[in-house]
């Protein structure tokens, strides 16, 4: 059991690896806005173009 | 193969017999602005279908749907060169440079509205070879655009993002809005800390408990012991100094706030815990503090959030004022500039449905404006040369070149603004409910704990009693009784966000619920808040030829009486020939083919009438203003007509405000209006006479306000700039759809929807968001009572303690949940009537 004496505070380590990971986050701001990435999810990033990108086909619908 | 969601021409193919039918998107199915007949092929509302729609083609895939809103509308580029965002001024209030050099700024994209637009925005910097970054925030609606300026300019990006359908204008935040999100990251940094903490303490603590019911050897028992303190100790202390700079602040106040207790707790059981492992024996409370730290910070994370979303939608809407004027050179060109770069002697160009950006003269063009937002009136004013204009209200008819006296912060808006927020931040915090109880608990807490030290020591010696002093006050810490109110709170404030009413903070609700047999009083302005806003033809006394001139001379006209008349009288079958002339000074003359002269106006307009009908004229016009209508005289050559127009009250108006006056909220008038017109409206409603005053400029109607406070809180409820001062002076402010800008920084809550019923909704909801509170209060204090009492007779230990308090929380969070507070407000506005409350203990 004596291995403890070793363990806490590796794992207070790593628990603080974790912890700065967090701040850092909140630091640049990945934190301030929580709901636009729930919906960013659902684009894909194929390489899909976007209308007015170069080679893009035909004329724009509704004009 | 790839197969659109519906299939277009199925649709096309049943046009309804009555109506124009639109074609329908081909991707989302609802309408676009293209007419079923005339179109050919497929057909989108919008760039974003059309991009997903000709993807899915594309790519074969049939799975992936575009997630429209509910608000989904046909999206067009507009066209403009915002030259604007390329002022230095713009630059220096709107432009950061980043540490790579490039430039950074946010602007607001007001029609952005779904996923697809998420993508579409996102997807600029591969349209825009300059664009670096462009990230859509989709709820705020904020694009923060990163760009090399050595490639382009923010003008091109913001123009290519119009071409995507998406109109560009800067984003002006609140002036505070960098302080409280940078307050909001700092407070995110505390809570994980405190909850790193908190599990780690929690784990060794876990030891120590079995520890306690087995065997555990010395060293060991030391070693956790040290470990909760090293680790326990700065991770509590540093976190938990917000409560204690809100004790401090509490004892120099000489007011007893909730911060209080949890701060004595933390400070007695830190100092006890450290003094316990010096010497080796006595119980520590590391963990309990720790997860109590955590928790609480955790409460008041989400309750500043929610107030965070409220004063952001305000200030978000600020973004909508228009920021762009047109400065005429000499030369005749045309400057796209900001409004607030305006000064005075420039010349600015207005088009018709524009809203004027300076407060001049107007000195060339005649047109109508409407002052709705400055006055409250919703008839507008006719301008030509020399006469005055002000910014913020709309140009009607026909653009208007304006000489400016006044721009920006100068102008008679930008004065009143200015005085709503300086007036909105005076505004003493209110003593909430939870401070109360706070102040009773704190003393009953110090009361028990002198008096069981004291039992204590003599029966069995000062150590002993140290010990149970201690856990009396840790487990007494009212980490319940901190969570009552914000949980409650935030679920109400939530539920009501959804609904269409924004609430700013907690403090609202209180102060909108009365406690039993306590009076308030709730002034409204008259028009668009107990009126619908609209006038209707009320008196008709005419003949059916003068009729259809009026109908086809107002037909012209975009004025709101000429609406209300020409929809009252319908559309002339045959055009009589006549011919209009003058269009300025409050109507319009015209002559007939056969020469007659035609006037339609206001009674002083029209002018001299054939003596005979004089008399009876002024007989009907006297009944029609009493009767608080606008009159409007048609002659036509000898033949006299006289029409009544009104601004009718609301249906439900009377029913809500019985209400209201049942739950101890007595109602009032003050407004812009005709003092005619308000008694009118007033004696209609039964509201008392004595509380229902007209003609008020914005400076009186503050002014009555807070002579009211004197006598009890006051609602105001109001829309347009001319309520925002009166709206921070009451208790609590209320701004109603249609709002201007000033009237929702001012106020405390804003609703979406006309009419009273958000006013009904915040009242009820505010009524049982306050039993709701009452009832947490209760369940945490029974909690800590029975917490109070195992303490006092020694039977407390640290792991009944760590027990108590995730009970007594989850207890609190559950009847919070189950709490309905705004539950039945739904999508039509006001909850079902109920009977009135029990009413709370003060």
């Amino acid at each position: 059991m004596n291995v403890l004496f070793v363990l806490i505070p590796l794992a207070l380590v790593v628990a603080g690896g974790f912890l700065a990971a967090f701040i850092w986050s909140v630091r640049t701001g990945q934190l301030d806005d929580t709901d636009t990435p729930a919906i960013r999810m659902l684009t894909d990033d194929d390489g899909a173009r976007p209308p007015g990108a170069p080679k893009a086909p035909g004329p724009r619908p509704g004009e | 193969m790839a197969r659109l969601a519906t299939d277009p021409l199925a649709r096309l193919q049943a046009p309804s017999a009555n109506t124009v039918a639109y074609a329908p998107c081909a991707h989302c199915g609802k309408d676009t602005p293209a007419p079923a007949e005339t179109a050919q092929g497929p057909v989108f509302c919008c760039d974003g279908c059309a991009t997903v729609a000709r993807l899915l083609a594309a790519s074969g895939l049939d799975d992936l749907t575009c997630r429209l809103s509910d608000e989904a509308r046909p999206v067009l580029p507009s066209g403009r060169s915002y030259a604007e965002l390329d002022t230095p001024e713009y630059h220096a209030a709107h432009v950061r440079r980043l540490a790579d050099g490039s430039l950074e700024s946010t602007v607001y994209l007001g029609d952005a509205h779904c996923a697809a637009c998420v993508w579409l925005v996102e997807a600029v910097p591969r349209l825009h070879p300059g664009a670096l970054e462009t990230r859509l925030d989709l709820f705020r609606r904020l694009a923060t655009v990163r760009w090399d300026p050595q490639r382009t300019t923010l003008s091109a990006i913001a123009r290519v993002i119009d071409t995507l359908g998406y109109g560009v204008r800067p984003a002006k935040a609140g002036s505070d809005a960098a302080l409280r999100q940078a307050d909001d990251r700092r407070l995110l940094v505390r809570i994980a800390v405190a909850g790193a903490t908190a599990g780690n303490v929690m784990l060794f603590a876990f030891a120590l408990y079995s520890g306690a019911l087995g065997e555990m050897s010395a060293a060991h028992e030391r070693y956790f012991r040290w470990a909760s303190l090293l680790v326990g100790v700065p991770g509590t202390l540093w976190p938990a100094m917000v409560f204690f700079r809100g004790a401090l602040g509490s004892l120099r106040a000489r007011r007893v706030h909730m911060d209080l207790p949890v701060a004595v707790a933390i400070a007695v059981g830190l100092v006890s815990g450290v003094v316990n492992t010096l010497r080796g024996t006595g119980e520590i409370y590391f963990d309990s503090l720790a997860t109590l730290t955590f928790l609480l910070l955790a409460g008041r994370w989400a309750t500043n959030r929610r107030a965070r979303e409220a004063a952001d939608a305000a200030a978000r809407l600020l973004s909508l004022t228009p920021s762009q004027a047109r400065r005429l050179r000499d030369d005749g060109q045309v400057d796209e500039v900001l409004a607030e770069a305006l000064a005075a002697g420039d010349r600015v160009l207005v088009n018709a449905g524009e809203v004027i950006p300076c407060d001049g003269v107007v000195c060339d063009g005649s047109s109508a404006v409407d002052n709705a937002i400055l006055t409250g009136e919703s008839v507008p004013v006719d301008v030509g040369p020399e006469s005055d204009v002000q910014a913020g209200s709309t140009n009607l008819a026909r653009p208007l070149t304006v000489q400016v006296t006044r721009a920006g912060a100068e102008t008679r808006m930008g004065r009143l603004m200015a005085d709503v927020e300086a007036l909105a931040a005076r505004k003493a915090p209110m003593v909430l409910l939870a401070d109360r109880w706070a102040a009773r608990f704190v003393a009953a807490v110090l009361g028990t704990a002198v008096v069981a030290g004291i039992a204590w020591t003599l029966s069995a010696g000062a150590t002993t009693a140290v010990e149970h002093v201690v856990a009396l006050l840790v487990v007494t810490c009212p980490c319940a009784l901190g969570l009552a109110t914000p949980l409650a709170v935030n679920i109400a404030i939530g539920r009501a966000a959804r609904a269409g009413l924004l609430i700013r903070g907690g403090d609202v609700l209180e102060a909108a619920a009365l406690p039993r047999g306590a009076r308030g009083r709730i002034y409204l302005d008259k028009t668009g808040t107990l009126t619908a806003g609209a006038l209707r033809l009320t008196h008709h006394q005419s003949t059916p030829e003068l009729d259809a001139l009026v109908a086809e001379a107002e037909a012209t006209t975009t004025h709101p009486i000429g609406r209300a008349l020409v929809g009252a009288l319908g559309t002339p079958a045959r055009a009589t020939g006549l011919v209009v002339t003058t269009t300025v000074g409050g109507g319009l003359r015209g002559t007939l083919p056969d020469g007659r002269d035609f006037a339609v106006g206001s009674p002083r307009f029209v002018g001299a009438v054939p003596a005979l009908d004089a008399a009876a004229l002024n007989t009907a016009l006297e009944q029609l203003l009493a009767a608080g209508a606008t009159p409007v005289v048609a002659r036509l050559g000898e033949a006299v007509g006289l029409y009544g127009l009104t601004d009718e009250v609301r249906p439900e108006a009377r029913a809500v405000l019985e209400q209201l006056a049942a739950r101890g909220w007595q109602p009032g008038i003050l407004s812009g209006d005709d003092p005619r017109v308000v008694a009118a409206v007033a004696q209609r409603l039964g509201l008392d006479p004595a509380h229902c005053r007209g003609a008020l400029s914005p400076e009186a109607k503050a002014q009555g306000v807070s002579a009211a406070r004197q006598d009890g809180p006051v609602i105001m409820v109001g829309d347009g700039v001319n309520d925002a001062a009166a709206l921070a002076a009451a208790t609590v402010g209320l701004a109603v759809h249609g709002g201007a800008e000033a009237s929702l920084l001012a106020a405390d809550a804003f609703s979406a929807r006309p009419g009273l019923a958000p006013l009904e909704a915040l009242v009820v909801g505010a009524g049982r968001t306050r039993d709701a509170i009452v009832r947490n209060l209760r369940l945490s204090s029974a909690y800590n009572a029975v917490g109070a009492a195992l303490a006092v007779l020694g039977l407390m230990s640290p792991l009944m303690a760590a027990v108590l308090m995730p009970v007594s929380s989850l207890t609190v969070i559950a009847a919070s949940m189950k709490a309905r507070t705004f539950q039945d407000l739904g999508r039509g506005g006001a909850p079902a009537p109920g009977p009135a409350p029990q009413g709370a203990p003060a």
